[in-house]
């Protein structure tokens, strides 16, 4: 079953002629995903690697039939493909770009109000459902078909425990980089829900990061409604405060978005907190007992 | 982007928010020549740095006279002003701002920054002006008061005026917030910040609201579309080797350590330097090289390691996705042979093609240790730092 994507899924690609969409298109095609065509303005019409391009949106859908985009369009216009794929009732969006203006972020969050897209990102990995299909970046060869889902904030982070998941025996449903912005589509109480109704999903490791509050609003919902086992991990519990860490959500504001407050409060709420981000296999292989 | 008080004051000024007459200066006389001009009684000398906490620094001081703001200034000009948020080194004060004293009446609070949870605009008050927001926060929290902005709509009167009368202004200044927020709220959309904060917001006697500090940062992600606001970046603000890094976008900050951390993605970046000190070492940086990063990224991220005196080992920790280990390898050895890296380096990587990237190390005849786990790699690379 796993979330989100599967085997079944229709992905087009927004920026599939630029460099990085060419490369990406293609690593997904190899990994099993029906890649379905791509959309560049102006270039509609044209094939590329195989693969119609359409102008608009609207058209891809149209004519591929597809229900998932991924986005690899440079910062200043990937608020505008993420509101373009949402106006063609694209049900999953996931945008890779990283560095769009938060003000544009402001204006694609107020758009997809109301509408049934779900945004996955910006500024992530993507997802990949072991086995099955990806979109996004996160290399195929690392995962492993299983039965843990990885939700988290970091790109690199979440092939580590990847990494770690499958090399302790461990296999993955779907994983899910949610991104490091301050403003992003899908929270961790959203991936939460959806691995709490996903069957095959027996735990989840996630891995957030300093700054904001979202690990603490996750740690509320896992203590009130989610039973399956958690590891955690919070990156930056040696950050100075006030400085920007790579990402632009990953900043401690006046004391507020510590790791200590995060780690704190998810032990709190039951997750297995671990220390050290060499032990997030190890610990999750102990909370399932095995 | 952060920038100095009499900048955001100007930006703030042109969307119409009144702030004090002044202006800044570099030299003692230009002080002076300033608060002659302004003609008032008292002028206010102010160290421009990018911190927080000048006052009980001694970075803020009343002059009687334009002679006095001179003496001032030659006081100021080329210290170094510790405060609660510069860290121990402290800044060097290159420019004052002198403006004129005001009758102050009452000290407000207001700040404008983006809800993440709501994915919307807060404009927050509190009548607890003048005083670090996060200790009012921690003991009043009664007194913090927020609207949340709809996009569609900006500010609205009614919500400027529930902050208002919520502080405990008259009628008349309270018109006079709405038109403020309204500037403010505006600056804030029109140049892209991520946070503007006037701390105090100043009631004057005469029933008048002005700037009396503010604190602006701009959001570096839309400072493409800004080429004017660009022109405020200080660079003598900013660490040298961070300013050298982002020439070639490696995303570096330095820090107190010996241990130098080269890593690809923001979040195991921070990860490696959370587990060298769990294994007990102190990290000499943050360096996120980047998911494409190539051999010459590689070489000029290893100059700006070696550049740190502190450094004493260099650990190497790389998750190929997108970037090959093989690739990763040959910058490394590339580099480490034309640098000429004096001190011990151990690598882990994992990965696409980790078999190959292993073998070009084994084979290069470079003194490298290897690691196959993140717990292992900071292990061996503390214990060499400390020989």
């Amino acid at each position: 079953m796993a979330i989100l994507l599967d085997r079944h899924t229709r992905l087009i690609v927004q920026g599939l002629t630029g460099r990085e969409g060419t490369f990406h298109a293609k690593a997904a095609a190899a990994y099993g995903t029906q890649v379905v065509g791509g959309v560049t303005p102006g270039k509609g019409g044209s094939m590329h690697e195989g693969w119609p391009v359409f102008n608009t949106v609207h058209d891809a859908v149209r004519e591929t039939g597809a229900n998932a985009s991924v986005i690899f369009v440079p910062p200043p216009f990937a608020a505008d493909a993420i509101m373009e794929a949402a106006d063609a009732e694209v049900p999953l969006v996931v945008c890779i770009t990283e560095g769009i203006p938060t003000l544009d972020m402001l204006k694609a969050m107020t758009f997809l109000k109301g509408r049934p897209t779900r945004l996955i990102g910006p500024n992530c990995p993507g997802v990949i459902t072991a086995g099955q299909a990806k979109a996004g970046i996160i290399p195929g060869h690392i995962c492993r078909e299983g039965r843990i889902g990885i939700v988290s904030k970091s790109g690199t982070l979440t092939y580590e425990a990847i990494h770690q998941l499958s090399k302790q025996g461990m296999g993955q449903t779907t994983c899910i980089g949610i991104g490091g912005d301050p403003l992003i589509g899908t929270s961790f109480i959203d991936a939460l829900r959806l691995f709490k109704a996903d069957a095959d999903t027996e735990a989840v490791v996630m891995i957030g990061e300093i700054g904001g509050a979202a690990e603490q609003e996750a740690a509320a919902y896992i203590a009130h409604e989610f039973r399956k086992p958690v590891v955690g991990f919070i990156a930056g519990q040696t950050a100075p405060p006030g400085r920007r860490m790579g990402h632009a959500g990953a900043i401690i504001a006046g004391g507020q978005g510590t790791a200590a407050e995060k780690m704190d409060a998810l032990s709190k709420a039951g997750v297995h907190v671990v220390k050290s981000p060499a032990d997030m296999g190890t610990r999750m292989r102990e909370a399932l007992g095995r | 982007m952060k920038i100095h008080e009499y900048q955001a004051k100007s930006v703030l000024a042109r969307f119409g928010v009144a702030v004090p007459r002044g202006e800044v200066a570099f030299t003692p006389a230009e002080a002076g020549e300033i608060a002659r001009r302004l003609g008032s009684s008292i002028a206010v000398v102010k160290a421009q740095i990018h911190a927080g906490g000048r006052g009980k620094g001694g970075g803020v001081k009343l002059a009687k006279s334009p002679e006095e703001a001179e003496q001032l200034a030659l006081q100021m000009l080329g210290m170094t002003l510790v405060t609660h948020q510069t860290g121990p080194d402290g800044r060097k004060v290159s420019r004052v701002l002198v403006e004129e004293g005001l009758q102050i009446d009452r000290e407000l609070y207001v700040s404008i920054v983006i809800d993440r949870a709501t994915a919307r605009p807060v404009v927050i008050c509190s009548a607890s002006g003048g005083m670090d927001i996060e200790e009012v926060a921690a003991k009043e929290p009664e007194k913090i008061l927020q609207e949340h902005i709809d996009p569609a709509t900006g500010i609205v009167p009614f919500q400027s005026r529930k902050l208002a009368f919520g502080m405990g202004l008259a009628s008349g200044p309270a018109t006079r917030l709405v038109k403020l927020l309204e500037a403010v709220f505006k600056a804030f959309l029109e140049t892209d910040a991520s946070m503007i904060e006037v701390n105090p917001l100043i009631l004057t006697k005469g029933g008048d609201l002005l700037a009396l500090d503010a604190k602006v940062t701009f959001d570096d992600n839309a400072l493409y579309r800004h080429p004017d606001l660009r022109d405020f970046r200080d660079l003598s603000e900013e660490d040298p080797l961070e300013v050298e890094a982002s020439k070639f976008s490696l995303n570096y900050i330095r820090l107190d350590g010996n241990i130098g951390c080269m890593v690809n993605g923001a979040g195991l970046a921070m990860a490696t330097m959370d587990i060298i000190k769990l294994a007990g070492g102190e990290p000499a940086n943050f360096l996120d090289v980047g998911g494409g990063a190539n051999a010459d990224q590689i070489k000029n991220a290893f100059r700006i390691l070696m550049a740190d005196r502190n450094v004493k080992a260099v650990l190497i920790n790389i998750f190929g996705g997108i970037l090959r280990c093989d690739v990763l390898a040959q910058g490394v050895i590339a580099a480490v042979t034309e640098l000429r890296v004096p001190v011990p380096i151990v690598i882990r990587m994992e990965g696409t093609n980790v078999e190959e990237g292993k073998r070009l190390l084994r084979e290069s005849g470079l003194n490298f240790t290897t690691a196959d786990s993140m717990g292992e790699a900071a292990a061996k690379v503390v214990s060499l730092a400390r020989v």
